[in-house]
Order: C-alpha cells, then sequence, then structure tokens
C-alpha cells in the first residue's frame, strides 16, 4: 500500500476541467427546461380521457424508467444514425436526456396533479373560469408547486446522470476526464477533481432551484433547502 | 463483420444478463448492510456519528456513479491492489447503492409514528431493545414497497459497471456489436431484457405500497 497522489499534474489541466464542467451545465440546463416541458405533456396525456393517447404515455414511462439511460443514449444515437440524421453528439445526449427525465418528470407532475383537491377545480368552475384558466391557475401551477421539490432533485439527479454521456463522446466532464487521464496516467487525482466538481455543480444547481423557488413561490418560503 | 445474429451471440448475452443479475445481488447485498449501518448512523444519539454520515451521504449523492465507478477502479489500483473489474464494480455499487438505502431507511425509521417510540421508552426497554422489538419490525413493513422500487434502479444501474470492463449485459451487447455491427437492433434487444428484469419489480413495488395504503387507512381512526 504505497498511494503517491500527484495533484498538481493534473490541477495544470483546470481549463479543460472547468469547460467541461460548463458544458455538463450546460447540457443539464436544455434538458431540464426540454424533459421540464415533455414531461408535463406527458403526464397531461396520461390524464386524457383519450385512450389511445393515455396509454401510448403510460407505455412510454414505464418503457423509460425501467431501462437504464446508457442503453437509452445508445439507442437514440445509433436510432438517429440509422435514420440518416446526422447530429453532434451533444445534441444526442440532449436528446436522450429530455427523453430520460421527462418519464421520470411525468411522474412527479401526475402526483401534483392528483393530489390538487377536486373541490378547487369545481369552484373555479363555480366561478366561471375558462377551461385554460383553469388549467393554468387551479391546477397547473399549485401542482408543480407541490413537488417543486421533487422536481428539483430530479434535475440535479438528471446533472449527475449527464455523466454517462461521456460514453457517445459529448465533451463534458467525464469526457473530459476520460481524457485527461489517459494523456496523463494520473486516473485517481483525476477522478477525485472531477468527484469534487460534480458535488459543487449539484451543490450550485441546489441553491439555483431554491433560490428560484423563492422568486416562483414567495407563499412558501420555506420551499426546499439549499443542501 | 461476422455474419448475422446466432444462438451463440443470444447465449453470450444471456450470460451477460446472469451475470447483471449476479452484480446487482451483490450491490444489493453489500449495499443493504453498509447502508442499514448508514440508517442508524443518520439518527445516532452521537453529534459526531450523524454528521460523519450525513457527510458521506452528501458526497455520494452528489457525485455521478460513472465517477465513483472510476474512482474505485483506478483507486483500489493506486493503492496498490490488484483487483477484478467485478470486485472494483461491486465495491463502488455497495458504497452508491448504501447511501441511497441509508436514506430510506432512516425515513422509514423516522415514519414510525412516535408515540411507539414514547411507549416503548415507556416500559423501559433500552435503546436496542426499542429499536429491535418495536421500532424495526414496523419500519421494514413501511421501508419494503420503496426497497423493492430501488432494487430497480440498481439493476439499471449495473449497466455503467460495462464501463470499467465487467461483462453484464450492457458489456456483452458491446462486443457482440463489435463483431456484427447492427447496433440498433442489438441494442433493442438489450432494453427489452432490461425491461423484462425492472418492470415485474416495478409492478411488484406499486402493487406492495397500495397494498400498504389500504392497511394504513384501515388503522386510520375515523
Amino acid at each position: 500500500m504505497n498511494l503517491q497522489l500527484d495533484f498538481p499534474a493534473v490541477l495544470e489541466r483546470w481549463p479543460n476541467f472547468l469547460g467541461g464542467a460548463a458544458l455538463t451545465l450546460e447540457l443539464a440546463a436544455f434538458a431540464t427546461v426540454l424533459g421540464a416541458l415533455f414531461g408535463t405533456l406527458a403526464a397531461v396525456g396520461r390524464g386524457s380521457h383519450n385512450a389511445l393517447i393515455a396509454g401510448a404515455c403510460k407505455v412510454y414511462v414505464e418503457t423509460i424508467r425501467n431501462t437504464p439511460l446508457l442503453v437509452q443514449i445508445f439507442l437514440v444515437y445509433f436510432g438517429l444514425a440509422s435514420l440518416g440524421l446526422k447530429l453532434s453528439a451533444f445534441t444526442v445526449a440532449v436528446a436522450a436526456l429530455t427523453i430520460n427525465v421527462g418519464a421520470y418528470t411525468a411522474e412527479i407532475m401526475r402526483a401534483g396533479f392528483e393530489a390538487i383537491p377536486r373541490g378547487q377545480i369545481e369552484a373555479a368552475e363555480g366561478l366561471a373560469l375558462s377551461r385554460l384558466q383553469i388549467y393554468w391557475h387551479i391546477i397547473l401551477l399549485p401542482a408543480i408547486e407541490k413537488v417543486y421539490p421533487a422536481l428539483t432533485s430530479q434535475f440535479v439527479l438528471l446533472m449527475l446522470a449527464s455523466s454517462v454521456c461521456s460514453q457517445i463522446s459529448a465533451e463534458e466532464l467525464t469526457a473530459v476526464a476520460n481524457y485527461i487521464q489517459s494523456d496523463t496516467y494520473r486516473a485517481f487525482e483525476t477522478y477525485i477533481i472531477v468527484a469534487v466538481l460534480y458535488i459543487i455543480l449539484s451543490l450550485v444547481m441546489r441553491a439555483g432551484f431554491w433560490g428560484l423557488g423563492l422568486v416562483l413561490f414567495p407563499r412558501r418560503r420555506r420551499l426546499g433547502t439549499p443542501l | 463483420m461476422g455474419g448475422h445474429l446466432n444462438i451463440n451471440h443470444l447465449m453470450f448475452l444471456g450470460q451477460g444478463a446472469l451475470w447483471t443479475i449476479g452484480l446487482s445481488v451483490i450491490a444489493l447485498i453489500g449495499g443493504g448492510i453498509v447502508g442499514f449501518g448508514i440508517a442508524l448512523a443518520r439518527i445516532s444519539p452521537l453529534k459526531s456519528v450523524r454528521i460523519a454520515s450525513a457527510v458521506y451521504v452528501q458526497l455520494i449523492q452528489g457525485t455521478p456513479l460513472l465517477v465513483i465507478l472510476f474512482l474505485g477502479y483506478f483507486g483500489l489500483a493506486a493503492i496498490g491492489l490488484k483487483v477484478s473489474s467485478l470486485t472494483a464494480a461491486g465495491a463502488s455499487l455497495t458504497l452508491y447503492v448504501a447511501a441511497y438505502l441509508g436514506e430510506i431507511w432512516r425515513g422509514c425509521i423516522q415514519s414510525v409514528p412516535k408515540p411507539q417510540w414514547e411507549a416503548a421508552e415507556g416500559l423501559a426497554l433500552s435503546r436496542t431493545q426499542r429499536m429491535m422489538k418495536v421500532i424495526l419490525p414496523q419500519a421494514i413493513r413501511i421501508a419494503t414497497p420503496p426497497t423493492v422500487g430501488f432494487m430497480v434502479q440498481i439493476i439499471k444501474n449495473t449497466s455503467l459497471a460495462s464501463v470499467v470492463g465487467f461483462v453484464e449485459l450492457m458489456r456483452s451487447g458491446q462486443i457482440v456489436n463489435n463483431s456484427l455491427f447492427e447496433p440498433f437492433a442489438i441494442y433493442a434487444i438489450i432494453a427489452v431484457t432490461y425491461f423484462a428484469m425492472c418492470y415485474p419489480l416495478s409492478l411488484f413495488s406499486q402493487k406492495l405500497e397500495r397494498r400498504m395504503g389500504r392497511g394504513r387507512s384501515n388503522l386510520a381512526p375515523a
């Protein structure tokens, strides 16, 4: 047992690390926004009266939630390629992550919708609000407010899961690390630094979502915690 | 290019699937044992133990499993241990699963109603007796559905062990693909296989949850 760590040799590549971290955040940001929209649509679809739409949404959610992200990424990667679409690794990564997180978001949003008391919707109908107004003010916004902590955890997990995109050489943090470790032969040090960077990124994301929660839901000041 | 998908390829994939199950069982047992310790440490009367276990959980939950796998793989090598990819993957997954199961189980232990703790204390049971005879039997009931649900995550996550060279289902698929180069078909077969392993567990977890919900509402005061 003689452990010799040489951090300076690896740390001098800090611009590469920071670039990878920035790309990881960018990837997570795109997938979060698109996945939130996609997942909300799937959650609405699951509640549809049309059995075909409801069934399709259920199949989508269950398929994604019961297969590994790594397999999904490869399927999207080769699937798009076999359709003749030549896309960058970054675009493929965003697409795969969006499809993945959409399924989890759909389940969380469904729980949010189910938590809206029937009486509130009836009350809104009694006040002659339009269907669209009811959906926006009485169902969607309160549902998001209710599940906001679960949603934010899911998006932090998504950011961590984006490390898997290194396998299709999207140049995010883990891919950068793979490159640096094969270049410096300092694998252990490299991945320690990368782990620290991911922990910082997840703290930054949590703090960001917490701040966003304060702005979006001023009624609930105690929503979530920065950690 | 080695021709078409034949029975040998399927046998190889089947072997990979068995290793996926094997690695999942190792991760579940290892992670379960360590995770149980984490759950107890998180509610320990000693503040230092509580803080240490909380830091562990935060560190693991803030790091991607892929990076933990690389750390395990290269870390064990860095301290001079020559280990197989099975050992490295098993150890990394154990650490990872322990953090998540520890948090799930801590929640379950703490969700045993407060009067149960107080009543056990009132009966002059020792801390160990309270845990073993009153709290844990109830906590295990509460913990079963989320634990079964988490097993799905474990099975899916073992796919990442392919990256450190462990030949489970995903890796065996990549190997077959290297000789046939029909990625879409092969990854589709792999996806279906994972689904076949995970979906029954998902359904079982949901069923347990519903049953629990009914049981609880029966117990609730009118």
